[in-house]
């Protein structure tokens, strides 16, 4: 395939001045490129969820995404605490965030599982003590979401 | 519907003059919680919400919602209005508790969808 987009946004951790520009900016690019609504729905929340984890949870990261014809995959890659138990994690509910992040509405518990509903594949590595390295892909093309 | 109707049958202050009202309404939703908001609204919504910090005017327009009222008179953050407008959100005030602008945007016939 010769159209192959890729690009990567910085994250820093804490800045919620910030939080969202990099999902927005891929978000745009996706609407610039004519990809159908649904998907570039279903891109916006996991990576805007994924985004917000850098923010809340790690001191730096990066978003990286590749769009080829077929599919959209990101990779958000952080330096930070680390998740001791990732199936605990992925609970709904389930949450670590401090109380001052939980009054701005973040921290419910909602974001992994979000990004999991969202996204076709989704894979998630975690070292504790050195970062967390989240995969997802969206398949461009026959929108059946793949089983589990 | 159409959000200058709403602001005007409820009276609603808005903190965005700069932004042009004339647009479409598709359904409202409330919620304090942001990922509730990004999982479950969609596009052209009017969100109810307490948070006054300037992430809702990320999430809101992330999911191209229409509009933000905040409830119990809350004041939004200073750069909180500056996002909104560069971002077109308009946001928008009220002095009531959220049940009750909640009953009063269903009277008016908008819904959860």
């Amino acid at each position: 395939m010769n159209n192959i987009e890729e690009g990567v946004f910085f994250l820093t951790g804490k800045d919620f001045t910030n939080a969202g520009a990099a999902s927005s900016s891929l978000k745009g690019v996706l609407e610039k490129r004519g990809v159908q609504q649904d998907i570039i729905r279903r891109t916006a929340i996991a990576a805007f969820e994924a985004e917000m984890n850098v923010i809340i949870y790690a001191v730096a990261g990066m978003m990286k995404y590749r769009i080829t014809e077929t599919e959209i995959s990101v990779t958000i890659q952080d330096m930070g605490q680390g998740i001791p138990n990732i199936e605990l994690a992925m609970t709904e509910g389930y949450s670590t965030a401090p109380d001052y992040i939980r009054e701005m509405g973040f921290g419910s518990g909602m974001g992994l599982p979000n990004i999991k509903k969202s996204t076709d594949r989704f894979v998630i590595n975690s070292v504790v003590g050195e970062g967390t390295t989240l995969e997802f892909l969206i398949r461009l093309t026959n929108a059946d979401k793949e089983q589990a | 519907m159409n959000l200058q109707e709403i602001v005007n049958s409820l009276s609603l202050e808005v903190q965005t003059p700069e932004l042009d009202l004339t647009r479409e309404v598709t359904g409202g939703y409330v919620s304090d919680l942001l990922s509730d908001v990004i999982g479950n609204t969609s596009q052209g919504n009017l969100w109810i919400t307490l948070q006054i910090h300037l992430n809702i005017v990320a999430v809101a327009s992330l999911k191209g919602l229409s509009g933000i009222i905040l409830v119990n008179n809350r004041k939004p953050d200073a750069d909180t209005l500056t996002r909104a407008v560069a971002e077109n959100i308009p946001v928008m005030t009220c002095a009531l508790p959220t049940f009750e602008l909640v009953g009063r945007l269903y009277a008016l016939g908008l819904r959860c969808r």
